[in-house]
């Protein structure tokens, strides 16, 4: 890929950037569940490597966590974006040098603003932990030139209309921009006291609510009807999610600070806007689900439509404890344990990583114009991280609950630690589990573009049968 | 892009996020925006300086241009003995904290009498300062610079308090955000139910020029806001960083061994290797006690982390 890098535009074969996206993307998933997998060991083992100052978990914790959301969910995205959105405008990616660039430059930025992280350099700012310096980075070199492809793919279109992944994709590209500006003025121009915490969770919301939830949702719009062949079930409940996304899922950032001291009608505003987000979520899932009307059988034989669904059902879940963990009824009891935990991985690694991981499977296979290598790792894949992840998350939601019962009846914090020990240990084991599959991906995704079938001329990868 | 229906829909988004940013950060600011600073914030703003997290100052958090509180016993001009007080020393180029760069940052009263009484405007960088909390009435707090009002210099109070008077809690909380102690213990007691254990939650005013409030999210271990006034034995921090097992077989949280640097407080090398292989025959039950911990020299990184701790009240 990188020979192409000085290349005239249109001596790059489209596609080169999306698959460069992608296999990026692997690698930092790799990556990303590799260092959660060693984080949660030491959880559950105080002892396991120890000593090591960039060993120890409160230096890498946060490399795990931008690691997934930067490296994985970021660069699948872009993935998808770079091949997606030129399909469905049925015309060529407006530069296929930009996406090279884009993608090169996100690997060096992402590589070196989770090195400072790891030395130790932060802002101490959930979720903006760069400093100020790597998010300047990303913003102009990461996010915004992401953008611009994407817009001037859509403004060059060659249909008249746009479909609704693309209304989801040049939105959610601009306000991940918006977000990334405004979240981090507190580093900009030095913000403290209650605004910093304020903007932080923020900034932490809406990178979630704005930028992974809507797009992650927007492939799954494409993967469903593309695969299945079956049309959207519904134009118009598309319009409901992606206006309901706008309106409700940009306002509840203040209920990440229930008991914090920020203004009252904030806090409350923001908890009845919180239970709205199960609009775009019921609208989402619906519209997917009867989108599979007549093509079941496809959700048991084919693979991306299997991690594609599996991840829209998971989004069930997900939506019922966002909307009503944040009502202060709820929160008082599960704020601040593993309950939270179990619920941003149902998040990132549940919900958006099976869509995503769809996307890729079915990105690389179209591009490359190479049927996937092994069903058998495939299907490897995807029970590993389905096993894996529901592990984690039922062990670390009984966790969490037990952390919540010790909060309230002000059980000594200790014996809360040991009552979450074999839970620890089964988090560690569900995270292992994901990581060890995702292992076979990148093989089985390597293998695929070196000996995978060559797909003929006008056909898609699923209408070729699976050979190993 | 001709077609009406985008340029409806684009200017129904702008709209739409436009309102919703005026809801979530144009309105908040302005309510957050008039809280005055309580006592307390005067005080963390103080003690813990400018930027506890990245900075151009402090760019690898090693607790480079902090403040230092001290306890005053005597008075650093004329060495008279009087009551204990304490004072905030801003060596030459340590930079202030938010009330002092932008008064507004303190509330209308605090600011005027900051300004008035407390010459806080006549701070020079260049030159260092030395910053108290004073209030005359014990409601109205405000920050006075000893360095204008009294002709205290930085140096002068430093050798008055010693060393042992001495406390590098900012440094330390450089540290609390280097070392991400922050990613298990919270520094929020919970407004429901905390009351009892991790003592009072923080009130409206008690974060303003606080950078950055490191709240945490994911409470894995203690709230520790108000610790010190739980624990106050530094000796019982001692063990408990060099390895929490010392004190609490259970805990999880891990050893903080490497902050006491290469040397211990006599400047005698400490032999980590040595001391694991003790430890571990101890847990095996072939030693009685454990190792003894070596006591942490007075610039050590662990001196300033468990100064911040100290803090914490």
């Amino acid at each position: 890929m990188l020979k192409y890098l000085m290349a005239r535009n249109e001596d790059i074969p489209p596609g080169s950037s999306a698959v460069y996206w992608g296999f990026s993307a692997i690698v930092w998933f790799v990556i990303g569940t590799g260092l959660g997998a060693f984080n949660a060991a030491k959880l559950a083992f105080p002892d396991f490597v120890t000593g090591l100052e960039f060993l120890s978990f409160g230096h890498m914790r946060q490399v795990h966590v931008m690691a997934v959301i930067f490296g994985w969910i970021s660069m699948a995205f872009g993935m998808a974006m770079m091949y997606i959105t030129p399909a469905l405008g049925n015309t060529k990616l407006w530069s296929e040098k930009l996406g090279l660039w884009n993608a090169f430059l996100w690997n060096v930025g992402l590589s070196l603003g989770l090195t400072v992280l790891w030395w130790g350099m932060n802002s101490g700012r959930e979720y903006s932990d760069f400093p100020w310096f790597i998010d300047l980075y990303i913003l102009c070199f990461m996010c915004i030139p992401l953008g611009i492809n994407v817009w001037m793919t859509i403004i060059h279109r060659k249909t008249q209309g746009i479909y609704t992944t693309n209304w989801f994709f040049a939105a959610g590209t601009f306000m991940i921009s918006i977000v990334l500006i405004v979240g981090n003025l507190p580093e900009y121009f030095h913000l403290t006291g209650l605004t910093e915490a304020y903007l932080t969770w923020w900034n932490a919301h809406n990178i979630l609510g704005l930028w992974i939830t809507p797009v992650a949702a927007a492939i799954a719009y494409y993967t469903i009807p593309k695969v299945t062949g079956n049309p959207l079930y519904s134009h118009r409940i598309g319009h409901l999610h992606f206006w309901s996304v706008v309106v409700f899922y940009s306002t509840p950032a203040a209920h990440h600070l229930m008991s914090a001291p920020l203004p009252e009608w904030l806090k409350s505003f923001a908890s009845v806007e919180g239970v709205l987000i199960l609009v775009p979520a019921i609208a989402f899932v619906s519209n997917i689900l009867m989108t599979m009307q007549g093509k079941w059988n496809m959700f048991v034989e084919n693979l991306e439509i299997r991690f594609t669904v599996t991840g829209c059902l998971m989004a069930i879940p997900l939506n019922m404890q966002g909307g009503f963990q944040q009502t202060r009824a709820i929160n008082w009891y599960i704020h601040g344990t593993g309950w939270i935990v179990a619920h941003a991985h149902l998040a990132l690694l549940g919900f958006s990583t099976f869509l995503e991981v769809a996307a890729v499977y079915l990105g690389m296979q179209t591009i490359m114009k190479r049927k996937l290598w092994s069903l058998t790792l495939g299907n490897i894949h995807f029970w590993f991280l389905l096993i894996g992840f529901t592990t984690y998350w039922v062990s670390m939601t009984i966790a969490g609950l037990i952390q919540g019962a010790g909060k309230i009846y002000e059980v000594p914090y200790i014996d809360v630690v040991i009552a979450e020990h074999p839970y620890m240990i089964a988090r560690w084991l569900g995270g292992s589990l994901v990581f060890t599959g995702n292992c076979f991906w990148l093989f089985n995704m390597w293998m695929t573009a070196r000996a995978g079938t060559v797909i003929p001329q006008g056909r898609m990868p699923h209408e070729l049968a699976y050979e190993r | 892009m001709n077609f009406r229906e985008y340029k409806i829909g684009s200017r129904f988004f702008a709209l739409a996020l436009g309102g919703s940013m005026t809801i979530t950060l144009f309105m908040p600011s302005l309510d957050i925006g008039s809280v005055s600073a309580t006592e307390i914030a005067m005080d963390k703003q103080l003690w813990a300086g400018h930027e506890s997290g990245f900075s151009l100052e402090d760019p690898l958090l090693l607790g480079w241009h902090k403040p230092y509180k001290v306890l005053l016993k005597a008075d650093p001009k004329t060495g008279q003995p009087m009551d204990p007080t304490y004072a905030y020393v801003y060596e030459k180029g340590t930079p202030f904290p938010g009330g002092i760069l932008h008064p507004d940052n303190l509330g209308p009263a605090a600011k005027k009498l900051s300004i008035d009484k407390g010459h806080i405007l006549e701070a020079n960088k260049n030159a260092g300062a030395v910053f108290m909390v004073k209030s005359e009435d014990q409601k109205q707090y405000y920050i006075e610079n000893a360095t204008a009002t009294l002709g205290w210099t930085p140096e002068g109070v430093l050798k008055t308090a010693g060393d042992e008077n001495t406390q590098h809690a900012a440094a330390g909380k450089s540290l609390f955000v280097r070392e991400g102690c922050w990613w298990c213990h919270t520094l929020l007691p919970e407004q429901t139910q905390d009351w009892q254990v991790f003592g009072a939650p923080p009130m409206l005013g008690d974060f303003n020029g606080e950078s950055p409030t490191a709240f945490g999210s994911d409470r894995k271990a203690p709230d520790i806001l108000h610790v010190a006034s739980r624990n106050a034995s530094k000796e019982w921090m001692m063990l408990h960083f060099f390895n929490p097992r010392l004190v609490q077989p259970h805990s999880i949280m891990p050893r903080f061994d490497y902050l006491w640097g290469p040397v211990d407080a006599s400047g005698k090398k400490i032999d980590f290797a040595k001391w694991r292989a003790e430890y571990n025959e101890y847990r095996e039950g072939k030693r009685i006690t454990p190792p003894e911990v070596p006591m942490y020299a007075s610039n050590s990184e662990i001196r300033n982390l468990i100064d911040f701790v100290m803090n914490l009240k």
